[in-house]
């Protein structure tokens, strides 16, 4: 008994060892990458890393309470606009940083105000905060300042790159951290059955709220990186639709509410973004559009599937069963 | 500010408010009913805005004409994607929450494949066209005629909506499966049909909304999504499943809109949306409910 207790901890333990040693060369070679990839590489690996901090903190609040969010597109523009207004006065990092706690403040006096809201009328309520937040921005900008975009200093791909490699590798930290702190606890608890989670004394609300709020500094953060790359930006391209789907739509894809399995799927995703828009710029909004439609439909095993496996799974855990559901 | 402008507000925010509720209760019927809540409702009124627009101008078909032809348009396209998307997602889908959240992304991936069918078949310009731009005037009031007459065409169809619902066999149907579905279903109703039929209206009435507005605002291919979202806040202020809610619902949020309109242009959304978080506190379940 003795021994197999030995040999099952020495295999665990080499076992993270070799994780570590994987874990240490993946960013090694994430941060050298600038010095043997070519340009446009850093350009698609910035871009991925936008989807995959999308995604994962989407992730993070929506897929693990339930929650589905499609305010995504407002904290990612929050955070464009503070790119616009402090990029060229207080430089690219503090602005980034400015981005990220903006958008945490919206979200949560958001929150407060719509997170008692369940199921399909929260969606629907976030989802139409990206039409209020686009008008009123456009609102604002024609009338107290008489424009419609703006012009964002620029900085250098690399500068970009790094930044997003730091938000991604923040955002994994955090992750682990929400995972094991009573945060974490609180809003999978909230998802498994948010009743039950009221009546063993966890302060739902305020666990939602700080949640909500942690997923939106993160995408703020990203929207002052992505916005000095565009370097024009309008109300439409800032507080932009899509923004708020796609993280959905690549958790799902994924059936994922891990963050590995939702970065692989960021990776497919902007894979395949990357083809359309060199090969068929003209139809890619289009095909997109079809591709998404296709997915839902006809991918091997069905996303549905994944999506009601994912929510069985989550009503199961609630009754408490702790396996997950066999089909 | 006198009378006769606030007379102006109101009536012309009851003519807007028209268009309003006919996309309103096209969505109250799909989401309602079919339980799809449908991103891509709005870009049935592009669709049929942009028809209306394209046989007036390229054909010289009168709107009205114009207006069927969305109708039945829509409505065929509706019963199509119900059909091959909808049923099927149903079938593969079974928890209520997790449908209604797959029919949410799947209508997000229609939105796009009609917007760009828009923009690559007529362009991505604004386009108008003036119809019957006379004015009618009673004392002092003076009223243009293609608003009156968009006002008279969306209260009709909304009431032929309506009666079509509490009138026909079919109607009856829909209601019955709207409250229980299993139970409609039990009683010999196809409610596989029933709900088709019932997202076609939904589109078909969206169309024919889209119709109506090409005739008196100017239309551009991205229009449609303020259009959801407009629609979304007046069925929850009408309540789910209520069509005379959402008729009304539309109304007073015209009414909303023009006076905003007229305050301050371009700030129109916000008010909605302000109205919404109000009523979503106040009210959760819709202003008519019981």
């Amino acid at each position: 008994m003795v021994e197999t207790k030995g040999l099952v901890g020495n295999l665990t333990r080499s076992r993270s060892t070799l994780r570590t040693a994987a874990l240490v060369a993946v960013a090694a070679a994430l941060v050298g990458a600038p010095g043997y990839l070519p340009a446009y590489s850093l350009v698609f690996l910035s871009n991925l890393g936008m989807y995959v901090v999308l995604t994962v903190s989407w992730i993070l609040f929506a897929g693990t309470t339930g929650y589905v969010s499609l305010a995504s597109a407002v904290f990612f523009g929050i955070g464009v606009y503070a790119a616009v207004l402090w990029r060229a006065s207080l430089g690219f990092w503090t602005a980034a940083l400015l981005g990220g706690l903006l958008s945490g403040a919206v979200a949560a006096g958001m929150g407060v105000v719509t997170l008692r809201l369940r199921g399909a009328y929260f969606s629907m309520f976030t989802l139409g905060a990206v039409e209020l937040a686009t008008s009123a921005t456009r609102w604002g900008e024609a009338h107290f300042f008489g424009r419609v975009g703006r012009i964002v200093l620029p900085v250098g791909q690399e500068t970009i790159y790094y930044a997003m490699l730091v938000l991604v590798a923040l955002l994994f930290a955090t992750w682990e951290l929400v995972q094991r702190s009573k945060l974490g606890m609180g809003l999978r608890c909230i998802g498994e059955d948010e009743e039950a989670a009221g009546h063993i004394g966890i302060p739902t609300t305020w666990v939602k709220v700080a949640g909500f709020c942690l997923s939106a500094v993160f995408m703020g953060c990203a929207g002052a990186v992505m916005a000095t790359r565009w370097t024009y930006v309008d109300p439409r391209i800032a507080f932009n639709l899509q923004l708020s789907f796609i993280p959905v739509l690549i958790a799902v894809f994924t059936g994922s509410r891990r963050p590995y399995g939702a970065a692989l799927g960021a990776v497919l995703f902007v894979a395949l973004e990357d083809f359309l828009i060199t090969r068929l710029p003209y139809h890619y909004m289009l095909l997109f559009g079809l591709v998404m439609v296709a997915v839902m439909l006809y991918s091997p095993g069905g996303v549905a599937v994944f999506v009601s496996r994912w929510w069985e799974q989550v009503l199961a855990w609630g009754r408490g069963e702790r396996r997950a559901v066999t089909r | 500010m006198d009378l006769n402008r606030i007379l102006d507000i109101v009536l012309g925010g009851v003519m807007l408010g028209g268009i309003y509720g006919l996309v309103s209760l096209g969505l109250n019927l799909q989401y309602g009913v079919a339980r799809v809540l449908n991103v891509a409702h709005g870009e049935f009124a592009t669709l049929g805005a942009f028809l209306t627009w394209w046989l007036y101008v390229a054909a010289g078909m009168s709107p009205l004409a114009g207006l069927l032809a969305s109708l039945l348009l829509c409505f065929g396209l509706g019963w199509g994607l119900y059909q091959l998307v909808f049923a099927r997602l149903q079938r593969l889908v079974r928890s209520p929450d997790a449908f209604e959240a797959a029919c949410m992304l799947t209508s997000f991936g229609i939105l796009f494949v009609i917007q760009n069918v828009v923009i690559l078949t007529w362009g991505a310009e604004v386009r108008s066209y003036a119809y019957l731009p006379g004015a009618l005037r009673f004392g002092s009031l003076v009223l243009p005629v293609n608003r009156v007459i968009i006002f008279g065409f969306s209260v009709v169809l909304g009431a032929l909506f309506y009666g079509f619902l509490k009138g026909t066999r079919i109607g009856k149907a829909i209601r019955a499966a709207a409250q229980d579905r299993s139970g409609a279903a039990s009683v010999g109703v196809n409610v596989h049909n029933v709900l088709g039929i019932c997202f076609a209206l939904g589109t078909g009435a969206a169309g024919a909304a889209g119709s109506l507005i090409s005739m008196t605002y100017s239309i551009h291919p991205i229009m449609g999504f303020e259009y959801t979202v407009i629609a979304i806040i007046v069925v929850v202020l009408g309540g789910l499943g209520n069509i005379p809610g959402s008729l009304l619902g539309g109304i007073l949020l015209g009414v909303v809109g023009t006076a905003v309109t007229y305050w301050q242009p371009g700030l129109a959304v916000v008010a909605y949306y302000f109205l919404f978080v109000v009523l979503l506190w106040w009210r959760p379940k819709g202003l008519l409910a019981t």
